[in-house]
């Protein structure tokens, strides 16, 4: 790798910036994402191994029914909403730093 | 002596029907006139001058995304298969998430106008956008075949006696010309108009159906689940469902014969004494199987749609793109509770429709059962009939017009302005981009003309397979891996989403040969196909649902490729991930644009 040039010697071309940058945004981003997966992926095992369960009768619709066909869509708009005020204070925060960091040191 | 049957014909034409789907498609095309004379230059017709706000722009990607399947097909396949169909509008709308989580925010801040630009810019390599080009295509027209069958049904039911081909046709050259005209400018003012026209139509017509009817929980509930002695609602009056409908049990509870149909037809093929034996073992396992499959196909095909991804780079920043994908999934998410309840109402009240084929089937469900207040005698049925139609010509009008912008972007912006004459002016690219699409409406139309006998929610459900074996991993792992190579890309690209298109394109050839009409002949050369599905029911639905192993193998070869291939990172890859994932406060885009010309010389 080429040395940097001296206009890009500051905290926001800095290898350590990046890495840290880029891990707190994908810890966020798995964090978020994992929650949703084991919910979606867990349906299906739900249904598998306690059908009995699934089918119990909620107003008409069963168990299984009401979960996916109704109150999924509210439950994913909870993890997105979520997400994205914690990503924008999260940007806000290493605007701050990266900032700090272009002072003359 | 021609006249008479026209004459017949026109007689039986409802007028309230055919008067709210010729107000839907007149609004369309003056809205694409009004705004050819604010379009002018390339940016404008590409991507709107990157400056629609987000309300605007979420009600785009909405109307835009809601397509024929998930107006028509949606309900059609829940009253066909019930449970098992309630993952399509599920995962299409929650998979907008893992585009929120992954992809939506770095992918505005890197800039450029489409996925094949993205492509180059982040490799640093022409060839690789030629490659990502054909993708655009392939899910392209994979995505148009399901929008030219809602045509044709449509108007199929508009004018009984209509052939099928001859709406497909009309709707088809009507869009093509629209989108011609228009550009993308006039398509984002359109596309967010039909949103809010889509989810009036569906539902303002269920709600009064409901109140009328009996509502969605009763109508679930008059059908009997495994292990219940009766139905736990008997307030609805139900039809009688013929012998081809599927039983109770099987259609309100999960594996059901949507995830069932390969196992079922193998057993069919078996001595009768072994079937059930067959059935117990094999059953439920490879149901399980199949749904897994198709998860996977939908969440991560959502993710990589090319005409999706296209709209992000109108927003003025990755914030904006962030909130955007928000709103969509609310936009979106309402509407999606709507549709299985058409299904479920139908399967009820109007069963007839299970002995229908092609465009007198399901997927029709939607247009018709708003008449079954007219059988009450009011107009009622007549206006909300009319409704419905009009929403699912907004459906496919705004999806086909948003798939035709995005093909005709790759074939104008990238094959003939990037690869063909880069030199071009002003006027020479705005003719290519007219060109391309007749070109590509062209070739939909007739694509569209063959796909009557499958289902409009299992074809989109295959450009969401192809999508998600081809652009989703190379999204994704551009995006978070730096290590990443052209090579890799291309190899895990390339073999993941080619696999996933042949096993999709036998997957259609097996069912058109199935086909009692013309189609059927046509292909009959592919009926051997289905005798070897049923010895091996396990590769029919590993070829029917490709994502569960298609997916897993592009990652990897990428992984493999671009470790073997190391050398090949582009140099100034710190500098491509700052861009991607800082801020754009820091303001690291101008930079990177000032040094990538500076360097370009050397």
């Amino acid at each position: 790798m080429p040395p940097p040039s001296p206009a890009h010697d500051d905290v926001v071309h800095s290898e350590s910036f990046l890495r840290s940058l880029m891990r707190r945004q994908l810890a966020l981003s798995i964090l978020c994402g994992a929650t949703f997966l084991a919910a979606l992926l867990g349906m299906p095992l739900l249904n598998y191994f306690a059908p009995e369960l699934m089918a119990t009768r909620v107003a008409g619709f069963t168990l299984s029914w009401l979960i996916l066909g109704v109150l999924f869509f509210p439950f994913v708009w909870i993890i997105s909403w979520f997400f994205i005020q914690r990503s924008i204070a999260l940007e806000e925060v290493e605007v701050d730093r990266a900032q700090a960091g272009k002072e003359p040191r | 002596m021609a006249a008479a049957p026209v004459l017949a014909q026109a007689a039986s034409v409802d007028p309230w029907i055919l008067a709210f789907s010729l107000v839907t498609v007149a609004v369309t095309i003056w809205m694409g006139f009004r705004s050819r004379k604010t379009s002018k230059t390339a940016s404008d017709f590409f991507v709107a001058g990157r400056s629609v706000s987000v309300g605007w722009n979420a009600s785009a990607i909405s109307g835009e995304y809601l397509s024929a399947a998930s107006f028509m097909g949606v309900a059609g396949m829940v009253m066909s298969s019930g449970y098992d169909a309630l993952w399509y509008p599920v995962c299409y709308a929650c998979g907008y998430l893992f585009l929120l989580l992954f992809i939506a925010g770095p992918l505005r801040r890197f800039g450029a106008y489409t996925i094949p630009d993205f492509a180059e810019g982040r490799f640093d390599s022409p060839l690789f956008r030629k490659i990502a080009v054909c993708f655009v295509l392939f899910i392209g027209f994979f995505y148009t075949m399901p929008q030219m069958k809602g045509a044709g049904v449509t108007l199929a039911y508009i004018f009984p006696g209509m052939p099928y081909w001859g709406g497909v046709v009309l709707v088809g050259a009507v869009i093509t010309f629209n989108v011609a005209l228009g550009g993308m400018k006039g398509i984002t003012l359109v596309q967010a108009f039909q949103y809010w026209a889509k989810m009036f139509a569906i539902s303002v017509p269920i709600f009064v159906l409901m109140s009328v009817l009996g509502f969605y929980n009763q109508h679930v509930g008059a059908n009997r689940a495994p292990g219940e002695t009766a139905a736990p609602v008997s307030a609805i009056t139900r039809k009688a469902t013929p012998e081809k409908a599927p039983k109770d049990e099987a259609w309100i509870a999960p594996f059901g014969p949507l995830t069932t149909k390969a196992v079922n037809a193998a057993a069919a093929a078996l001595p009768v004494e072994q079937r059930a034996a067959y059935l117990a073992e094999h059953q439920r396992p490879y149901s399980l199987l199949y749904t897994y499959s198709l998860i996977i196909a939908l969440v991560c095909g959502t993710a990589g749609l090319p005409h999706i991804l296209v709209r992000f780079y109108t927003n003025p920043d990755g914030v904006a793109a962030k909130r955007t994908t928000m709103w969509v999934m609310i936009l979106i998410g309402v509407f999606y509770v709507f549709p299985p309840v058409f299904g479920v109402i139908g399967r009820n009240l109007m069963p007839e429709l299970y002995a229908g084929v092609g465009a007198k089937g399901t997927d029709k469900v939607v247009l018709e059962l708003p008449t079954l207040l007219s059988a009450r005698g009011s107009v009622l049925g007549s206006v909300l009939s009319g409704i419905t139609c009009a929403g699912a010509f907004a459906a496919f009008m705004s999806t086909f017009s948003g798939l035709l912008v995005s093909m005709t972007g790759a074939l104008a912006h990238d094959i003939y302005g990037r690869i063909l004459r880069p030199q071009a002016n002003q006027n020479e690219r705005l003719f290519a981009f007219k060109t391309s699409a007749i070109l590509v409406g062209s070739v939909a139309i007739v694509l569209g003309c063959f796909v009557e006998p499958l289902e409009i929610n299992f074809m989109v459900g295959q450009a969401f397979a192809i999508a998600a074996a081809s652009y989703f991993p190379l999204l994704f792992m551009s995006v978070w891996w730096r290590g990443m190579t052209m090579q890799g890309a291309a190899t895990g690209m390339l073999t993941g989403g080619l696999c996933a298109l042949g096993a999709a394109a036998l997957t259609n050839l097996g069912t058109l040969a199935l086909d009692k009409g013309p189609m059927g002949k046509i292909f009959a050369g592919f009926a051997p196909l289905n005798a070897f599905w049923a010895q091996h029911p396990l590769l029919r639905i590993l070829c029917e649902q490709p994502a569960i192993w298609t997916v897993p193998l592009a990652i990897t070869l990428m992984v493999i490729v671009s470790k073997l291939t190391a050398t090949a990172v582009p140099g100034d890859i710190r500098m491509k991930m700052l861009v991607l994932h800082a801020p754009e406060k820091l303001g690291l885009k101008q930079e990177y644009i000032q040094e990538h010309q500076a360097g370009a010389g050397h």
